[in-house]
């Protein structure tokens, strides 16, 4: 339970953090939250020779809706994205998805970007932040550049980030009249990561989906989008049969791995579950229910 | 840097120590400070027994670097009792059997506390889920509940 | 005992009283073993073998030796020169303190880091290099036992299969006949997997070897320390350790649960280190090394028959179980019974005939295996009787109350002589089982049950009405390494009328600091409040066998008992000579004797006390104190009735209990609220392993849940909100008349759960469900019977 020993470089601004990590390269590892990096350097499962700490940059805890968009920045806590009325009101999905991330001291030093950043398909964030249609701002040296999220997770553990690259901010398309979104999580208790977890947005109008998001957790190497599902109920009545169907293909949709979470089959199984209730639940709220 | 300065302020008291930048807070707490009523349970970040309040909020110390807590403020159970009198969360919890073998306690304390900062009359679920970070294996929980509601009803 | 028979001030049996430890852990001042800190202490961290089963060609520690601080590194060929390579287990069999030829399981230990601090001795341990050949693994003890398989132990000369012992109990001929006769049969093969303590504080130790006096001073997490040291001193003698010369203490344990019984190769290793270096060494193992290596509770594969006649009356019982106990039968059983008290399977029920047979097998595990408060294996007997009983209700067509209410042992057949040979010494099974079903409703409930079941919802009611037997034991036939398992206090009163008491058990949260004082309080008068109780340093302590198995109330409080009365009975002799009376003139109540018929003329206890030492009689000693060395005449039999609310969600397979009525007997009880505390915590470690906790093992031997990410301890969200009750049976031998509860809960607990898991899905032919009952298993049951969502 004791990492390998590191250098702790402690930033004031984001341009001398951007530096540090251009010079250490990939012997560097950025610190945020730190609730998903430092158990693994615990384990020594990673072992870097650097540590760039950006919690004392000040000015990266907002979270503001501006120009149509809900901004979040690189260190909103999952505690305070829970907490703040504008998402509890506009955004519940999000506050569905950080209330069942880790327990809820963990939630007070873990961060929302660094739960995308991290690209670990179990974490919570990336399957709602692909149902909403979110974007991340990156910023290097060189500037910043927006990725949208379905470009932005590449692998098991991989995403966009290039070396010397922090994950600045994601922005969430403000919430259109007639829309709502749920996540839904099945875990074997508090704290643990998703046996699967579905998170489902849509847009309707008279009783008819206009378009519809819906994310996998912990479904495959990566966050899985559920396209096949999502197409399905464009221009469907969103009705239970619907439900049923994309429930379906979501489920199809699904390649996860047999672990003691459960077997293949039943993991597959519950994202079609999940996904069924997740649908119900946004409907609901897309209903103003 | 391998090695750091870390100027922390512990219960009110302002504290010094030069550490290794892979020290854990709860290591610098227990070993470097000598204040043992943080313990350490498990190597996953699961049980919360380390728990302490960083600038009044509850963080698993054992997930914190001792380094990241340099100019800030950290409260530890040692810390709740002021001028020999109990906080009503340790009263409660001595009233109400809330504790057993004592391990868990001091993370339950400070879980505790910190919910009754914010939450004036806490009902039971949200308690649960209050302290579902803290891993207890002798009281089954019920009387933490009752402990923590007996405190609540002692600050209203 | 409704009403105490003292004041809230004496503080007596029946009173609620707060506890007198608490102060001290609510301000976090508890003093643990990695609290412990000694001038020049080392720390030492263990390599482990990530291997289930391989040959160890070479260990490396030139790496290890260059990191600045590793001052040392330990191995099996160090240990080997002294002779403490291996050690004896508390069953007679030998386990490796560090190996030289090979590791048998994953996790062993393999070699020790010895280093300035912490830090350092994980970074040495890091770098230790070990290059092993791995050899064929066996994790299944049916093909451990398949003629054939690889020997395990080939340390055991002429050892030529994997089977450790054959015990049996009970009529074979008489038991196999009934079963012929029957007209009803039930038979079930019931696995019980591997499970673990996980108490919140792990182990470990500070070993302090004074080479100037020779004395080895070990602050242990241990539940009994005179053991230990007795283990110790005949192990170790020959390095030098004396017993005189050994002291063990245990102070605050945070958490025991059978965990902290066995002696384990870090305890070994570090007095060895600090034998040879003159040096304190420190080590506390992390919660992986806890899981993975630490005595595991179960694995038992039990094949159970019962048998009723015509008329619902069970007439027999048949169980054979395959004991998996990983490489070293390292339980911590008294000698005589290597599968515990497993005999108690014949439970709440009066059955006439009954055979019992358990075989012990080695695998490529960690030794092991009594632990998870089971009372020496009494949650597999209770497991096994009542899913068979609900299964022979189920055949039957026959609710399972009334099943249990018609095949209770009555009342007025107590002491009750069991199939299997217990003498029971008082219970009312009813009596429990009624208040169970009038607190929760049971009528109501399956009413509601039958109207869910029509629209497809799956409610189930489970119940368990158990018989434990604990408070090991009488001399005849209990002992540990030859020990017998008497237990001891040791009471002396003060001048000004205040007490110590000391114990031979070790609380690890039990609040022995609190009841034992009430002890004293009733019998004598004292307030609790003035009783200092100590226990776990063997440097003061009276010789005990320690704290598990439910056994400090039946045993060691039973000792307080009679060491008071002791007292009481010289007080009685220093009152008579200060009121100037006869003895048979005096009469006793709490705090003080007067005299018969002018209750004016009195001493209190305090004064007679004072009396002691200033003003004694002449002829008698001065002081007042005793001595009860305690030989049970009988173990005690707690009982109770449990009933479990479970709805099923048909999507998930997701169990969630609703309620659970827990109603529980364990005779006289001393203090209410530190009872219902043991009731709680054993529900909850009941529950878990039930629905949450098992420790597994894959085909190569490694092991799966060996982290809290996979090991699944309850939180305060997943557990109900336990509702606790209880009926007073006192047990007739016992001076108190008092049986003991701490492991009750745990042993009644998942027998009820899995009945209702098993209730809510028994109208579609389901029979048994094996635990723990993940929702994995319940969906694929609904989904082969059709009824997914």
């Amino acid at each position: 339970m004791i990492p390998a020993s590191f250098d702790y470089h402690a930033p004031k601004t984001l341009p001398e953090a951007l530096a540090l990590l251009g010079q250490l390269g990939d012997e560097a590892k950025v610190l945020s939250g730190g609730q998903s990096l430092l158990p693994l350097l615990k384990l020594r499962f990673a072992q870097p020779a650097h540590l760039v700490d950006i919690g004392r940059i000040p000015g990266l805890d907002y979270i503001k809706e501006e120009g149509g968009v809900l901004k979040i920045g690189a260190l909103v806590r999952e505690a305070a994205l829970e907490a703040s009325e504008v998402v509890r009101s506009r955004y519940p999905i999000l506050a569905d998805t950080a209330a069942v991330i880790a327990d809820p001291i963990v939630r007070n030093l873990a961060t929302v970007c660094g739960n995308l950043a991290h690209g670990d398909p179990a974490n919570d964030h990336p399957a709602t932040m692909l149902a909403l249609g979110a974007e991340v701002v990156v910023t290097g040296a060189k500037g910043t550049r927006t990725i949208p999220i379905t470009q932005f997770f590449t692998g098991l553990f991989t995403t966009a980030l290039q070396p010397a690259e922090v994950l600045t901010e994601i922005r969430i398309p403000a919430p259109p009249p007639g829309s709502g979104g749920a996540y839904v999580k099945l875990e074997r208790k508090v704290g643990d990561f998703a046996t699967v977890g579905a998170a489902a947005f849509l847009v309707l109008k008279g009783g008819v989906v206009e378009r519809a998001g819906i994310g996998l957790t912990n479904a495959g190497p990566m966050p899985i989008k559920a396209t096949a599902a999502e197409a399905y109920l464009a221009g469907k009545k969103a009705d239970e049969a619907a439900f049923a169907e994309a429930g379906r293909l979501a489920g199809a949709a699904a390649k996860p791995g047999a672990d003691r979470r459960g077997s293949v089959e039943y993991k597959k199984e519950m994202a079609r579950v999940l996904t069924v209730r997740a649908l119900r639940k946004a409907a609901q709220r897309a209903g103003g229910k | 840097m391998a090695r750091h300065t870390v100027h922390v302020t512990v219960n009110g008291a302002a504290l010094v120590a030069e550490v290794e930048s892979r020290l854990l807070l709860v290591h610098l707490l227990r070993e470097s400070f000598r204040l043992t009523g943080t313990h350490i349970g498990c190597d996953t970040t699961h049980c919360g027994a380390c728990t302490v309040l960083l600038d009044g909020v509850p963080v698993k110390s054992c997930t914190v670097l001792a380094v990241q807590t340099d100019g800030r403020n950290v409260t530890t159970v040692e810390g709740l009792e002021k001028d020999g009198k109990l906080h009503p969360i340790q009263e409660g919890f001595m009233q109400e059997h809330g504790l057993q073998c004592g391990f868990c306690t001091p993370g339950m304390l400070m879980t505790g506390y910190a919910l009754l900062e914010r939450t004036k009359s806490p009902g039971e679920d949200e308690i649960r889920h209050a302290i579902s970070g803290n891993l207890c294996r002798c009281t089954g929980y019920v009387n933490i509940v009752k402990a923590v509601q007996h405190a609540a009803a002692k600050l209203r | 005992m409704s009403t105490p028979r003292t004041s809230p001030e004496i503080g007596g049996m029946g009173h609620s009283m707060k506890r007198k430890e608490d102060p001290r852990f609510i301000r976090g001042q508890g003093n643990f073993v990695d609290d412990v800190v000694l001038p020049g202490m080392l720390y030492m961290d263990i390599v482990r073998s990530p291997f289930a089963h391989a040959r160890i060609k070479k260990i490396d520690t030139a790496a290890a030796l260059k990191v600045p601080g590793v001052l040392a590194v330990i191995t099996g060929e160090t240990l080997a020169q002294y002779k403490l390579h291996w050690m004896p287990t508390l069953m007679s069999d030998t386990q490796m303190v560090l190996p030289v030829e090979k590791v048998m399981y994953q996790a062993q230990e393999v070699a020790a880091v010895i280093a300035t601090d912490r830090y350092t001795a994980a970074d040495g341990v890091a770098a230790v290099e070990v290059d092993y050949d791995p050899l064929p693994v066996i994790v299944d003890p049916f093909k451990a036992l398949e003629p054939g398989a690889i020997v395990l132990r080939t340390d055991k000369p002429g050892k030529k299969d994997n089977h450790i012992f054959h015990w049996e109990v009970g009529d074979r001929a008489g038991t196999d006949k009934a079963f012929k006769d029957a007209a009803a049969v039930v038979k079930q093969r019931i696995y019980i997997p591997r499970i673990h303590v996980a108490s919140i504080e792990t182990c470990g130790c500070v070993a302090s070897f004074n080479k100037t006096d020779g004395k080895l001073t070990v602050w242990m997490t241990t539940q009994a320390p005179h053991a230990i040291r007795t283990v110790f001193a005949l192990v170790a003698g020959h390095v030098g350790l004396s017993e005189e010369k050994i002291r063990i203490i245990s102070p605050d344990i945070g958490g025991g649960f059978g965990g902290k019984v066995p002696v384990y190769p870090g305890y070994v290793i570090a007095v060895a280190a600090s034998v040879v270096t003159g040096k304190p060494i420190k080590w506390i193992e992390d919660r992986m090394e806890n899981l993975q290596a630490d005595s595991f509770a179960r694995d038992y594969h039990m094949d159970a028959e019962l048998a009723a006649d015509k008329d619902g009356k069970m007439t027999a019982l048949r169980i054979k179980t395959i004991a998996d106990h990983g490489y070293a039968d390292a339980a911590a059983n008294p000698s005589k019974f290597p599968a515990g008290l497993f005999s108690i399977v014949t439970g709440s029920y009066d059955i006439k005939t009954a055979f019992a047979e358990v075989d012990g097998v080695y695998t490529n595990k960690a030794p092991g295996g009594i632990a998870y408060r089971c009372s020496f294996r009494v949650t597999e007997a209770a497991h096994a009787i009542e899913r068979m009983t609900d299964m022979l209700a189920q055949q039957l067509k026959i609710d399972p109350a009334d099943f249990r209410l018609k095949n209770f042992i009555p009342p007025d057949k107590f002491p009750y002589k069991s199939a299997l040979g217990w003498e029971y010494d008082s219970g009312n099974y009813a009596g429990a089982l009624k208040k169970a079903m009038e607190t929760i409703g049971y009528a109501a409930l399956r009413k509601e049950q039958a109207e869910k079941r029509a629209r497809g919802e799956l409610m189930g009611i489970g119940i368990s009405s158990f018989t434990e037997i604990v408070g090991a034991g009488p001399s005849k036939h209990f002992d540990i390494l030859g020990i017998k398992m008497f237990d001891s206090c040791e009471l002396r009163v003060h001048p000004t009328g205040k007490a110590i008491a000391r114990f031979g058990t070790k609380s690890q949260g039990q609040g022995h600091e609190t009841t034992y004082a009430q002890i004293i309080a009733e019998e004598l008068g004292i307030p609790a409040a003035h009783v200092q109780v100590e226990e776990g340093d063997t440097d003061t302590a009276p010789y005990g066998l320690g704290t598990y198995a439910s056994r400090s109330t039946p045993v060691a409080g039973a000792a307080g008992a009679m060491a008071a009365r002791k007292v009481r009975d010289k007080a009685r002799k220093i009152a008579a000579h200060l009121l100037e009376v006869s003895e048979e003139d005096l009469v006793w109540e709490p705090g003080k004797f007067s005299v018969k018929g002018a209750p004016q003329k009195a001493k209190t206890i305090q004064e007679i006390a004072l009396a002691a030492y200033t003003n004694h009689p002449p002829g008698m000693e001065a002081g007042l104190e005793a001595v009860n060395y305690y030989d049970p005449p009988n173990l005690t039999f707690p009982f109770g009735s449990y009933i479990c609310v479970v709805d099923v969600d048909r999507g998930t397979g997701e169990v969630k209990i609703r309620r659970f009525v827990a109603i529980d007997d364990c005779g006289n009880i001393i203090n209410p609220m530190i009872v219902q505390g043991q009731v709680h915590g054993g529900l909850t470690m009941g529950m878990a392993p039930a629905l949450l906790e098992e420790i597994s093992y894959d085909e190569s031997g490694n092991i799966q849940g060996g982290s809290f990410m996979d090991y699944l301890v309850p939180t305060a969200v997943e557990t109900p909100k336990w509702e606790t009750g209880h009926t007073v049976t006192p047990s007739p031998h016992h001076p108190l008349g008092a049986k003991g509860v701490g492991e009750s809960a745990t042993v009644g607990a998942p027998p009820a759960i899995a009945n209702a898991v098993v209730d809510a899905l028994a109208h579609l032919g389901v029979r048994h469900i094996d635990i723990p009952i993940t929702p994995e298993k319940v969906w694929r049951i609904l989904k082969d019977k059709g009824v997914a969502e």
